[in-house]
């Protein structure tokens, strides 16, 4: 019976964003994203990174050329790799780049946010004042602050981005929890004498959580975007690994030589998939949260 | 009024003095000796010794932070490990830099989204409409990045019309005042170093203006359409006021205050953005300087850099909140 009604109110959900035409072409988006992440290998016509480099591939065009090389359809990098191979194994990268920050985000945001909301008082506001100063520095500086201390690299760049994320999401959980904490359902728990671990796990968290999922579509969208920012400040994801960011960095200078395909297909790639959460996003809020609706 | 902004001044403190702590904090969480890391890897020991005896790093933590706040509160953030130059000269050499390229870009996004968002809102379901907001759709989810190497592309490389990096054309004879250079050029009623200026200063900052600016253009287009939807402005209408008056005369200024929120917000992302944007178009500001300084593990100049971007990003939100205040007297300030 639960069960039932559940599926039935997920069914109700997906018919709502099949009507919002923008927010199902982000969803759209996002499956082809996730199609191309995981089969990459299948899909992709390329290696990434053959071995030995084919060096005299070396920045050839794509189909629009006759000077093209037969299956590189969007033309080699600086090192004779498929440009369009490497976008395609980059989804794997920046998609999951994005969703272990996010990831990261939400675990810490949820914890301090409800301890926060929950408790009040003394660890309210000591909770919220470190994330006033958190919200003093401009995010991606506090994210290059943070990896100057743990390092460079990908891994630590997606810890980063997590961390710079957190003071957002506790702000967006602690209000949600103030305000189920008045409702009458917590109310009832309290009189029945419910523990308040019990509270929180299984009512208060529960309730607060599609605030959690709006936003956490779109903060995954900004997370790509820091990702390939800190891949193009050479931060981030380091060679060869197939980084949007990253192969931007390594293919902006060739343009003055007229290269100009091994830049800009990687942007491209970061674009729609930035504005494919975008739209998602902004659909969802409108459906699981019609408060916040603009 | 008074008490508000004092009191709004109050609450900067213990903000400040958390980011100097985060500031402080970073030379002691890098791996390694703090003396060896403020001194570099190539310094000699006798380098370090001092550095060692001037921050008083073999004394307990907190006295070391005191030591350190106080050389910062004189603005003496160090040497740099790459340069040993000082970090303040430093900061303070390229600081215009950065105020010339985010001021203009900001500039160039009010002027713009504003405009855009008023006649998306009051030509509702245009063609016109849809295109604009199509358009800051873009702008919202764009690599700052991207945009500004294909802008490099486009304009300097294919159709050779503007430059692709850099601050000012260095055959023009052309003195340095204050740094920012539209108004050096002015000053010196030199034109030709004005042209080569605005020359260069163009693609950065359309490329830095392009997320405000898209931010802009539809913060402004629901609030005008929320204005344009209230009864004055069908009493206006109807007292036969022309629709040009009605829009830019009533329902713009009444369309502004978030507008106005939108701008304070966007300012960090500007900043943030201005470390990219920098670092595309090898602009000498701030933004490219604390970039090399991290992929050199250059800690002075990230500690002095974080403190002063952090400073001007507070500052920059405190006025923002005053403005509000001032210009919607609804708002009681409490």
């Amino acid at each position: 019976m639960m069960k039932k009604r559940a599926q039935r109110g997920s069914n109700y959900g997906f018919r709502r964003l099949k009507q919002n035409r923008s927010a199902f072409f982000g969803l759209v988006i996002l499956v082809i994203l996730v199609l191309c992440a995981i089969f990459a290998d299948v899909i992709a016509p390329n290696s990434p990174n053959p071995t030995p480099p084919k060096l005299e591939l070396a920045l050839k065009p794509g189909f629009w050329s006759e000077e093209g090389v037969d299956g590189m359809p969007l033309g080699t990098d600086a090192l004779g790799r498929c440009v369009l191979s490497r976008i395609i194994y980059g989804t794997r990268v920046s998609l999951s780049a994005g969703l272990v920050a996010v990831f990261i985000a939400m675990v810490l945001g949820i914890a301090f946010g409800t301890l926060a909301g929950f408790f009040g008082g003394g660890v309210d506001s000591t909770i919220m004042r470190f994330v006033d100063i958190m919200f003093a520095f401009p995010a991606l500086l506090l994210a290059i602050v943070i990896v100057a201390v743990i390092g460079q690299g990908l891994d630590k760049a997606m810890v980063a981005i997590g961390i710079v994320y957190t003071p957002q999401m506790a702000r967006i959980i602690r209000s949600s929890v103030l305000y189920i904490k008045e409702m009458e359902y917590i109310e009832v728990q309290n009189a029945i004498g419910s523990r308040r671990i019990r509270v929180i796990f299984r009512h208060v968290i529960p309730n607060s959580i599609a605030p959690v999922i709006v936003y956490g579509t779109l903060m995954l969208a900004t997370a790509i975007l820091d990702c390939a920012a800190l891949g193009f400040l050479g931060l981030g994801a380091q060679p060869p690994t197939p980084e949007w960011g990253a192969m931007l960095a390594k293919s902006y200078s060739y343009i003055v030589s007229g290269a100009w395909w091994a830049a800009t297909f990687p942007g491209l790639a970061i674009l729609f998939s930035v504005l494919g959460l975008n739209l998602l996003g902004d659909g969802l809020r409108d459906i699981l949260d019609p408060r916040l609706k603009q | 009024m008074k008490w508000y902004i004092a009191k709004r001044l109050l609450q900067l403190i213990p903000v400040l003095l958390g980011v100097s702590i985060i500031a402080f904090a970073l030379i002691h969480l890098a791996p390694g000796d703090p003396a060896r890391t403020i001194a570099g890897e190539h310094a000699s020991e006798q380098v370090i010794e001092s550095l060692r005896e001037k921050y008083g790093l073999d004394k307990p933590l907190h006295v070391q932070y005191l030591v350190w706040l106080k050389q910062v509160v004189r603005g003496d953030f160090g040497r740099s490990i790459v340069s040993n130059e000082y970090v303040t000269r430093e900061i303070l050499d390229r600081f215009p830099n950065t105020v010339e390229l985010t001021f203009f870009s900001m500039f160039i996004a009010i002027v713009v989204g504003f405009f855009a968002g008023v006649v998306s809102a009051s030509k509702q379901y245009s063609v016109l409409d849809y295109t604009t907001m199509g358009v800051a759709l873009f702008g919202v989810s764009m690599p700052v990045f991207w945009l500004g190497i294909m802008l490099m592309m486009i304009f300097g490389v294919f159709f050779r019309v503007l430059p692709i990096g850099g601050r000012i054309d260095t055959l023009i004879p052309f003195e340095r005042i204050t740094g920012l250079y539209i108004i050096d050029s002015i000053i010196q009623l030199n034109g030709p170093a004005l042209v080569s200026t605005l020359r260069y200063l163009i693609l950065p900052s359309v490329a830095l203006a392009t997320i405000p600016m898209a931010t802009i253009a539809r913060v402004t287009r629901s609030s005008m359409l929320e204005v344009l939807r209230q009864d004055f402005i069908r009493t206006e209408r109807a007292k036969g006021l022309s629709e040009r008056v009605v829009i830019y005369k009533h329902a713009v200024r009444n369309a502004m205050l978030p507008v106005i929120t939108v701008i304070g917000l966007n300012f960090g992302l500007l900043l943030a953005g201005a470390l990219l944007t920098e670092t595309v178009f090898s602009w000498p500001g701030i933004g490219r300087y604390v970039v090399k300084a991290v992929q050199m593990r250059d800690y002075p100049v990230v500690q002095g850099c974080v403190l002063f971007f952090s400073f001007m990003f507070v500052v920059v939100n405190l006025i923002t909140d005053i403005l509000y205040v001032l210009i919607d007297p609804r708002i009681k300030y409490k």
